[in-house]
């Protein structure tokens, strides 16, 4: 399964335990698989891979779907990502807004491109498709902040806020 | 029940806490405080006002002032001049574009005057979180009046008689969706509320679900009851944090007043609801994708028929409703089909909300009665095109819908009439463009995002999709010929025809709409290897190295 090119880290045995608590509390819950990755995205920031083969087990659903539905929604990651995800919006209403311009701004300050992580693996720099705060574009999210109606000279300003 | 003389909103939605109210409520707090104004004066966090771009606005009740752009610095001055000694701080006051004197009161804007506030009734005036305050605005009337005076056929014949159609995109009538889920044979029957807002340009479910939550809930509870469904899922993005912890409390709130759960209201009927949380994934937004994503897969959408009303969720009948849909349902039961066909056109009777976004005075959101023009909107509502720039097109309904050029702005805004021009009513989005912008260059980006956002199930819309952004960015490349154009209208005839959702299906649209009326953009960028705005920096960069 390539859930991860490198293997990821074994998870001590009470991270183990939260992920038999996560699954027992939702086992019998109606549709109970995109509860249990939301639930375990919160507390590891990624979907470890030796816990999905625990929630293969535990809601008798195969790893191959598992890993399926784990690679079709973007808020979910296989692998660790930068302390701060942060997931800029480049559809039309910001695209207009000057979305574009935000996004250079991010990469040089950052000395990135979209989709790479800063060598320090302090920041992912991701395109998002619309975050729903069009009224206040261009925006973007950091982790679960959203600020908006940026211009590329308030780059340098926010970044300083998660230093 | 504690008496204040004076009650000033702030407004807590997500685009005004972009702009710091969670520090100017704060000041507030503590200047009122200060001046031992604390026993006469309530500062209360309300939902979303409409007005974004003049955020975080303040009303102060009960003369009903609305000041603006409100920062910390203001708030000595705001509860010494207003609260204190009862005058205007004039220059916090909405200025109109045009008019030379400062507007005092919400409900005298150019930008309120036109408005028509149902879905909204509460957007703005109540607090979101205190339940006794949807209460006092009438709140969970209509659900009892449905169950304690109504059949569930007659609950569904209201809705039928009030021409309510689902607010989602689609227009599908939403009391004939209920009925065919009431007839259908199942065990167990389900009402899900779509929250799956993903469509750009839109976000009125989030403002709704924030400033009112307790609509929605009631709308659901009574489309339970018509439908024989026990059971409601809220499917709501995970992006939506304020929203999804608004509507957690809201629930709990209504489960401790006993209106969800159990025998509501000693009729016997029970009914709850469950919130789920997406994972980012546009194409959930369409119905049986969601289902296969609330069931636990990828959420890819299902063959039609069965339809959901025959076989939804968990393979059970299900009426899947819009979240602004399922707003409209208790004002319908409370004042009538008739006050209700009293609103908007003929076929599609009611108010829209939309999302006023791109290079417009007033972003934000409105609610204006079905079948107002499009330049109503944006001129006398809008306000225009900021930075007095010319106006270019207006795209409605979102990434999905199309672009209208000057000479449609008089088009009436309903399902049939844009869907006639071309174009969509959709979601309600509105997007604006100044002539700064390349069309090819906007084209493009509507494009990236289909390409993006398919789900890969069926060939048409994974290979189509890609396929319509290449030819699209070859245009701004400067790269296409006069070969291009063709291959592009040859692929969206298929793509109308053959992929399996609105998704692959409404893919082209924008772009053609775009072809259509905007032709001689695209010819300049083919023929003469011109960008005409000189937005497309890669065409340029050939051609000084053709030179």
């Amino acid at each position: 399964m390539a859930v991860a090119t490198k293997k990821p880290s074994v998870l001590s045995k009470s991270a183990l335990a939260k992920v038999d608590q996560i699954i027992a509390r939702h086992k019998d819950q109606p549709g109970p698989l995109l509860p249990v990755l939301h639930a375990l995205q919160a507390e590891f920031k990624y979907l470890p891979e030796e816990a999905l083969v625990r929630v293969a087990i535990g809601l008798d659903i195969p790893l191959s779907k598992i890993y399926g539905v784990a690679s079709f929604y973007t808020l979910f990651n296989l692998r660790p990502k930068a302390e701060h995800v942060i997931r800029a919006c480049e559809s039309a209403p910001c695209h207009v807004r000057g979305a574009k311009e935000v996004i250079e701004a991010l990469e040089n300050a950052l000395g990135v491109k979209v989709g790479e992580d800063t060598r320090d693996g302090r920041f992912t720099l991701e395109l998002s498709s619309c975050i729903g705060v069009c009224g206040v574009a261009p925006a973007i999210m950091i982790d679960d902040e959203v600020f908006g109606n940026l211009t590329p000279d308030m780059v340098p300003g926010i970044l300083a806020r998660f230093n | 029940m504690e008496f204040y003389r004076s009650h000033v909103l702030v407004c807590a939605g997500t685009n005004c806490s972009l702009k710091g109210n969670r520090a100017v409520r704060e000041a507030l707090v503590q200047e009122v405080a200060r001046r031992k104004l604390d026993r006469e004066v309530k500062v209360v966090e309300t939902g979303c006002f409409g007005l974004c771009e003049q955020g975080p606005t303040i009303v102060i009740y009960p003369e009903g002032v609305l000041y603006c752009q409100t920062t910390v610095a203001d708030i000595p001055e705001i509860v010494e001049t207003h609260l204190l000694k009862g005058r205007l701080v004039q220059r916090l006051l909405y200025k109109e574009p045009v008019a030379t004197k400062p507007v005092q009161t919400a409900p005298e804007l150019d930008y309120f005057k036109r408005q028509v506030r149902v879905v909204l009734r509460n957007c703005g005036l109540i607090n979101p979180e205190v339940v006794e305050e949807y209460l006092a605005q009438g709140g969970y009337q209509a659900l009892g009046k449905a169950l304690t005076t109504m059949s569930p056929d007659e609950v569904i014949a209201t809705i039928k008689n009030a021409k309510l159609r689902g607010r989602g995109g689609a227009g599908f009538p939403t009391g004939l969706k209920w009925e065919f889920a009431r007839k259908a044979a199942g065990s167990r029957k389900y009402i899900v509320g779509n929250a799956d807002e993903g469509e750009p340009g839109t976000f009125k479910d989030r403002l709704i679900l924030e400033g009112d939550p307790h609509s929605v809930l009631e709308g659901m509870a009574i489309a339970g009851y018509a439908v024989g469904a026990d059971y409601g899922y809220i499917y709501i993005r995970g992006e939506y944090t304020l929203s999804i912890k608004r509507l957690k409390l809201a629930i709990e709130q209504a489960r401790k007043l006993g209106l969800l759960g159990r025998d509501i209201f000693g009729s016997g009927f029970d009914f709850d609801v469950e919130i789920r949380t997406g994972a980012g994934a546009y194409v959930c937004g369409e119905e049986t994708a969601l289902f296969e994503s609330l069931e636990g897969g990828r959420g890819e959408p299902r063959v039609k028929p069965p339809y959901p009303t025959d076989a939804g969720l968990f393979g059970q009948p299900t009426s899947i409703n819009n979240v602004e849909t399922l707003a409209n349902v208790a004002p319908i039961i409370s004042r009538g089909a008739d006050w209700f066909r009293s609103l908007g056109t003929e076929r599609t009777p009611g108010t829209k909300v939309f999302t006023l976004t791109g290079d417009i005075v007033n972003e934000g959101l409105i609610e204006v009665p079905m079948g107002i023009t499009l330049r109503e909107v944006i001129y006398d509502i809008g306000g225009g095109t900021k930075d007095g720039k010319t106006f270019k097109m207006a795209q409605t309904g979102g990434t999905s819908g199309g672009c209208l050029p000057q000479e449609l702005l008089d088009v009436p805004m309903d399902y049939d009439n844009l869907a006639a021009a071309g174009s969509a009513l959709g979601s309600g989005a509105l997007l604006i463009m100044d002539d700064t912008h390349c069309i090819v260059d906007v084209a493009k980006c509507f494009a990236r995002f289909f390409e993006h956002e398919s789900c890969g199930k069926c060939v048409p819309c994974r290979e189509g999709t890609m396929r319509l952004y290449q030819l699209v960015d070859k245009i701004t490349r400067g790269e296409a010929d006069e070969g291009t154009i063709p291959l592009i209208t040859a692929l969206a005839e298929m793509m109308y025809k053959s992929p399996l959702c609105p998704l692959g299906q409404t893919a082209p649209l924008p772009i053609m709409s775009t072809l259509k009326y905007f032709r001689d953009e695209y010819d300049a960028h083919i023929n003469e290897k011109r960008c005409p705005t000189g937005t497309c920096k890669a065409i340029a960069a050939r051609v000084q190295v053709a030179d």
